[in-house]
C-alpha cells in the first residue's frame, strides 16, 4: 500500500478518526449491546451506501438492484452458517436429518448440489467476494458494452432485484422462501447469539468499514476516481482520449457490488439470519436513499446519511409508523429538490469553512488561482466531506 | 410438461390461458402506455405511475359506493362515469405533481426516478390512512358479470371482454390524440426541439403539464378497469411498475406499436407457462427471458434510427 | 480521384465511403485523401455531411460500405479508443471538456498514459505528467488557469482546452469540428496561430464554416455537398468554382 498521506488529505484523514472515535469509542460507550447491536446493522447497509456514491455519485450509474448483491453476500454467508447449525444430531428429528429445516419441511431429501460447497468456511469467504463481482461483471459487460446507461440501467437492474426475490420466495425448498435462511447459531462453533460475539462482530465490522473508506479515498484520489467524474459528464470525450469506458464502468459496478457483499455477509453474521426483504426493490433503493441523503458524492457522508435515516427509521415506524412513509416518501423528494449534495453539502456550505479556518488555519477555499494545486493532489471539484455533527 | 395431456386439452388450456392473458395484457396496455407517454414523451420515469392507477380504482370504488348507496337506479351504467371521474381525478393530481414537483428535474431523469419514488410511498400511504390497509372491491352491475360459453370448456368471462373492448378503445384514441391531432403534434414538437418549439409560439410548460395529466389520467382508467379484475390495495399499484417499465423499455420507449406489442408477448407469456409452472416462475422465467433480451438489443423491439 | 489505390502515401485515404441513415445517404461514395502536415479543411453547407465524415474516421458512426485508412491501417473495423490509440484526434463541436475538474485534471486524464483500469488506479501524477501538462497549457493559453475549474472558463478557453486536451496526446491527425464557432475576433486570429502552430508535424483536418478563418489555415479544401465532393484544391481554385459559388459561396 501506498502512503497514506499520498491519497489522503489532513481533512480526510481528521474525517475518518472522527468516525473511528465515534464507532469505537462513543457508541460502545453510551450503548446497551441491543441498541449497538442495532448500530452494526445499520452500519453494513453502510457498505452498500459507499459502493453507490462511487458508482452513481462520481461515475452517474445508478444502480437499483444493489440489494441482489447485500443478498449475495448476506446469503452465501448464511447458507454456511446454516449448514454448520444443521448437523445430523441437532435436526435428529427431521425426516432427512442433516439437511436444513426448511428443505426438510418442504420434502427435500437430499442437500441440493450448489449448497455442498459451503460447508466450507474458506469457499463461503471466497464466495462472498467473487459470486457478487461475477454477478456483476456479467450484468455490467452486457449492458455497459452495449453502452446502455442512465434510466435504461436503472430499470433492468431493479428488474433483476425483482426477478431474484421472486425466484427466491418461489423457490422455497432451496432458498428458505419468504422467510430467508433462519435460526443461525454458530461460526466454527462459536455462537454468534452470545453478547461477546456480537462486540466482537460490531468492531470487526466498524473495521472493516473503515478499512473500505481508506480503500474506497484511494480509489477515489486515483486517476480512475478522476476518470469516474469525468465519464459521469462527457463520456464521449473520454471515449475519444483512448480509454475503453465499458471497462471502467464494469470496474467501479463491480466494485460496488463487492462492498455491497461484504456488508450483506455482516448482516447475516449480526443479525442471525437473512431473508428476500434485504434484496429486492423497496430496500434496493431505500439504499439509494441513505446515499443520497449522506450527499452522493462523499463517502463519509454515505456513512453519517444511512445512520441517520435507519435510525429514524427505527424511531418513528416504531412510535408513528404511518407517519414514517411520509417522512421517507418526503425525504426522496427533499433530497432531489432541496438539498442535491445531502448532508455533506449542507457541511461544505455552512460548516466546511469555519472548521478549515479553526482547524487547519487555512484561509476559506474559492477565488484564488494559486499555484499549489499541482504539487499538493488535494483536488477533487466535490471534495469529501466531513462528518455533520 | 406438456406430455400429461391430450392435444384438445392442451388447445383448451392454451386458449383459457390465452384469454386470460387478455386481460392482463388490456392492464398492462393501459399502464404502460400512460408511461410509454411520460416516459417517451418527456424523459420522465414516473415511479408512481402504479398509485395512479390506483387512484383510479379507488375512484372507481366510491363511485360504485355512492351509486349503489344513493342512486341505485343509475347502478347498471355508473362504471362508465367511474372511469371518465377516474380519468379526470388522476390527471388532476398529475398535473398537481407535475407543477410541483416533475418541471423542476427536467433533464435529470435520475432524479425524476427517485422524486416519484417517494411520490409513490406518500401516495400509498395516504391510502393507506384514508381507506385502510385492506383491500376492497367493486361491486359489478349484473350485465358485467357471467361469461360466454364458447365450447364446452372455453368460457370467456364478460367482463374480460369489456375491458379489451375498453383497451382498444382508448389505444386507438390515444394514437389520434398523439399522432393526428394538434394538441400531440405539438407535444412531440416540444420532444424533439424544445427550444424552437417554445421560439415558433408553442407554450411548452402547458404542453409538459398537459402529457403529464395525460400519462396519469391513462393511469387512472387502467385503475378503473383494473378493479374488474383484482382487488383494490394501498400497494396493488407497485406490483405492476417494473412489469411496466419493462414493457415500455422492452417495446421501445416511443413507439406506440412497441408497447402494445410488447404488452401482449408478456403477458401471454406469463399467463400460459403460469399453467403449467407455478406462478412465480413463470413470472421469473418471463422477467429474465426480457431482460435477456434487452441485454442483447437495449434499444427494444420498434426503435428508429436516427442520426445522431 | 476514383480510382482505388491499396496502398497511399497518404496519411489518411477514404475510399468509397457511405453511410445510410433508413436509406438517405449521408455520406454517398465518398474518396478523399490527407497528406502528411497538411491542413484540410472541409466546407458545405448544412446537411452536406461534413460531421458525419468526422464520426467515421473516428468511429463515432459505423461506415455502410466503403474503407478508411489510417497510415494503411484500416479503421472501419477498430473502436474508438483503438482509433484514438493510432494517432487519431477529435475535438467535438461544442467544447467538450470535463466541467467539474479543474483545467491541470482536464489535460492530466488526455495524458497518453495508464488508460487501463489497472492502469488509471496506480497513475503517479509525477514531474514528466506536469511538465507536459504545464507545456500544453502554454500553447493553448491557459498556463496561469490550471488551477481554475474548467466549467469556469469562457466558451473560446474552453475550445482551447479541448484542443489543448488533443495535443497532449501527440495525435498523427488532429480533426476540429468548428473550432472557432463562438469566439471572440481577437480569439479568432489566437485560434489560427495556434492551428498553424500545432500543425507542425501532424495533419489536421477542419470543419468549418467562417470563410475568412478557412482562407488563414487552408493549405487544401474539399467542399462537401449532399455527402459528395462538389469541388476539391487551393482555397483560390475553390472560390471560383462556379459549382461551389452556386450551392454554397453564393452570388
Amino acid at each position: 500500500m501506498i502512503n497514506l498521506k499520498s491519497f489522503m488529505a489532513r481533512q480526510d484523514i481528521l474525517a475518518l478518526i472522527i468516525l473511528a472515535a465515534l464507532l469505537f469509542v462513543v457508541m460502545p460507550m453510551s450503548m446497551d449491546i441491543f441498541r449497538l447491536n442495532l448500530i452494526g446493522k445499520y452500519l453494513t447497509y453502510a457498505f452498500v451506501a459507499i459502493g453507490l456514491v462511487l458508482c452513481w455519485g462520481k461515475g452517474g450509474i445508478l444502480s437499483l438492484g444493489q440489494g441482489v448483491f447485500f443478498g449475495l453476500g448476506g446469503y452465501c454467508m448464511a447458507m454456511y452458517l446454516k449448514l454448520e447449525s444443521s448437523t445430523p444430531e441437532a435436526t435428529a428429528i427431521q425426516s432427512t436429518p442433516g439437511i436444513p429445516d426448511f428443505m426438510d419441511w418442504n420434502q427435500i431429501t437430499e442437500l441440493p448440489w450448489f449448497w455442498e460447497p459451503f460447508n466450507s468456511l474458506t469457499f463461503t469467504l471466497v464466495a462472498i467476494l467473487v459470486v457478487p463481482a461475477l454477478f456483476a461483471f456479467i450484468i455490467g459487460a452486457a449492458m455497459f458494452k452495449r453502452r446502455v446507461g442512465g434510466v435504461y440501467f436503472a430499470i433492468i437492474t431493479q428488474a433483476i432485484a425483482a426477478i431474484l426475490t421472486i425466484l427466491i420466495i418461489g423457490q422455497q425448498g432451496y432458498t428458505g422462501g419468504v422467510n430467508g435462511i433462519t435460526d443461525l447459531r454458530t461460526l466454527k462453533g462459536w455462537d454468534i447469539r452470545s453478547d461477546d460475539a456480537k462486540y466482537f462482530l460490531y468492531f470487526l465490522n466498524g473495521a472493516l468499514l473503515l478499512g473500505v473508506l481508506v480503500l474506497c479515498q484511494f480509489v477515489l484520489k486515483s486517476k480512475l476516481g478522476r476518470l469516474l467524474v469525468a465519464l459521469r459528464d462527457k463520456e464521449d470525450r473520454v471515449r475519444f482520449s483512448g480509454y475503453d469506458v465499458a471497462n471502467f464502468k464494469i470496474f467501479v459496478f463491480c466494485f460496488a457490488a463487492v462492498l455491497s457483499a461484504i456488508g450483506g455477509a455482516m448482516f447475516t453474521l449480526q443479525v442471525g439470519f437473512m431473508s428476500p426483504s434485504f434484496v429486492g426493490i423497496v430496500p434496493s433503493i431505500e439504499m439509494v436513499i441513505f446515499c443520497a441523503v449522506g450527499g452522493r458524492l462523499s463517502i463519509f457522508g454515505a456513512v453519517y446519511g444511512t445512520l441517520l435515516v435507519n435510525w429514524a427509521k427505527t424511531t418513528f415506524s416504531e412510535t408513528f409508523p404511518e407517519l414514517w412513509l411520509f417522512g421517507l416518501g418526503a425525504l426522496f423528494i427533499a433530497v432531489v429538490l432541496v438539498f442535491p449534495n445531502g448532508l455533506s453539502g449542507l457541511y461544505r456550505s455552512y460548516l466546511a469553512p469555519h472548521v478549515d479556518r479553526w482547524i487547519f488555519r487555512k484561509p476559506p477555499e474559492g477565488g484564488s488561482t494559486g499555484t499549489g494545486a499541482i504539487d499538493t493532489p488535494a483536488f477533487e471539484p466535490d471534495p469529501a466531506a466531513r462528518p455533520a455533527e | 410438461m406438456f406430455a400429461d395431456y391430450s392435444w384438445t386439452e392442451l388447445g383448451s388450456i392454451f386458449a383459457m390461458q390465452g384469454f386470460a392473458g387478455l386481460i392482463l395484457f388490456s392492464v398492462f396496455v393501459l399502464m404502460a402506455l400512460g408511461l410509454a407517454i411520460i416516459f417517451g414523451q418527456m424523459g420522465v420515469i414516473n415511479m408512481a405511475h402504479g398509485e395512479f392507477m390506483i387512484l383510479g380504482a379507488y375512484v372507481t370504488y366510491l363511485c360504485s359506493n355512492f351509486v349503489e348507496a344513493f342512486v341505485p337506479a343509475l347502478f347498471g351504467v355508473y362504471f362508465f362515469f367511474a372511469m371518465i371521474l377516474a380519468f379526470f381525478v388522476a390527471g388532476a393530481l398529475g398535473a398537481l405533481v407535475e407543477w410541483s414537483l416533475i418541471r423542476h428535474l427536467y433533464r435529470r431523469p435520475l432524479d425524476t426516478l427517485l422524486a416519484t419514488w417517494g411520490l409513490s410511498l406518500i401516495l400509498q400511504q395516504a391510502y393507506r390512512s384514508i381507506f385502510g390497509a385492506r383491500e376492497v372491491g367493486v361491486t359489478l352491475p349484473d350485465w358485467l358479470l357471467g361469461s360466454v360459453p364458447l365450447t364446452d370448456i372455453i368460457e370467456i368471462p364478460i367482463n374480460g371482454i369489456f375491458v379489451m373492448v375498453l383497451t382498444l378503445v382508448i389505444a386507438i384514441s390515444v394514437y389520434f390524440l398523439m399522432f393526428r391531432s394538434r394538441t400531440g403534434m405539438q407535444s412531440r414538437a416540444v420532444v424533439q426541439n424544445r427550444v424552437m418549439a417554445g421560439a415558433v409560439g408553442i407554450n411548452t410548460e402547458k404542453v409538459d403539464r398537459m402529457t403529464f395529466a395525460l400519462g396519469c389520467g391513462i393511469a387512472g382508467v387502467a385503475g378503473s378497469a383494473f378493479t374488474m379484475i383484482g382487488s383494490t390495495g394501498p400497494t396493488a399499484g407497485q406490483l405492476y411498475i417494473v412489469d411496466t417499465f419493462l414493457i415500455v423499455v422492452f417495446g421501445g420507449a416511443a413507439s406506440l406499436l412497441g408497447t402494445i406489442a410488447s404488452s401482449f408477448a408478456i403477458s401471454q407469456a406469463q399467463s400460459t407457462m403460469e399453467f403449467f409452472l407455478s406462478g412465480s416462475m413463470a413470472k421469473v422465467l418471463t422477467l429474465l427471458t426480457v431482460v435477456g433480451i434487452l441485454m442483447l438489443r437495449p434499444e427494444g423491439l420498434f426503435s428508429a434510427k436516427i442520426r445522431r | 480521384m476514383n480510382t482505388i489505390t491499396n496502398n497511399t502515401d497518404f496519411l489518411l485515404a477514404i475510399e468509397n465511403l457511405t453511410v445510410s441513415f433508413d436509406g438517405f445517404k449521408a455520406v454517398n461514395d465518398l474518396n478523399l485523401y490527407v497528406d502528411e502536415n497538411e491542413i484540410h479543411v472541409i466546407i458545405g453547407p448544412n446537411g452536406a455531411g461534413k460531421t458525419t465524415v468526422l464520426d467515421l474516421i473516428c468511429g463515432r458512426t459505423k461506415a455502410t460500405e466503403g474503407s478508411i485508412k489510417f497510415r494503411n491501417r484500416e479503421l472501419t473495423e477498430m473502436r474508438e479508443h483503438e482509433i484514438v490509440r493510432e494517432g487519431v484526434g477529435r475535438k467535438f463541436q461544442n467544447p467538450s471538456i470535463y466541467e467539474d475538474l479543474t483545467v491541470f485534471e482536464n489535460l492530466e486524464l488526455s495524458f497518453p498514459r495508464g488508460r487501463s483500469v489497472w492502469g488509471a488506479l496506480t497513475f503517479q501524477r509525477d514531474t514528466e505528467v506536469t511538465a507536459r501538462v504545464r507545456e500544453i497549457a502554454e500553447m493553448v493559453f491557459l498556463d496561469t488557469l490550471l488551477d481554475m475549474q474548467a466549467a469556469l472558463l469562457s466558451h473560446g478557453q474552453k475550445q482551447w482546452l479541448e484542443i489543448g486536451m488533443l495535443l497532449i496526446q501527440d495525435p498523427e491527425l488532429l480533426m476540429l469540428d468548428e473550432p472557432v464557432a463562438g469566439m471572440s475576433v481577437s480569439e479568432r486570429k489566437q485560434t489560427a496561430k495556434l492551428l498553424n502552430e500545432i500543425t507542425k508535424g501532424r495533419s489536421v483536418m477542419v470543419v468549418e464554416h467562417d470563410m475568412k478563418f478557412v482562407e488563414d489555415i487552408a493549405h487544401r479544401v474539399t467542399v462537401l455537398h449532399q455527402g459528395k465532393i462538389l469541388s476539391e484544391g487551393s482555397m483560390a481554385k475553390v472560390q471560383s468554382d462556379p459549382k461551389v459559388i452556386d450551392v454554397y459561396l453564393g452570388h
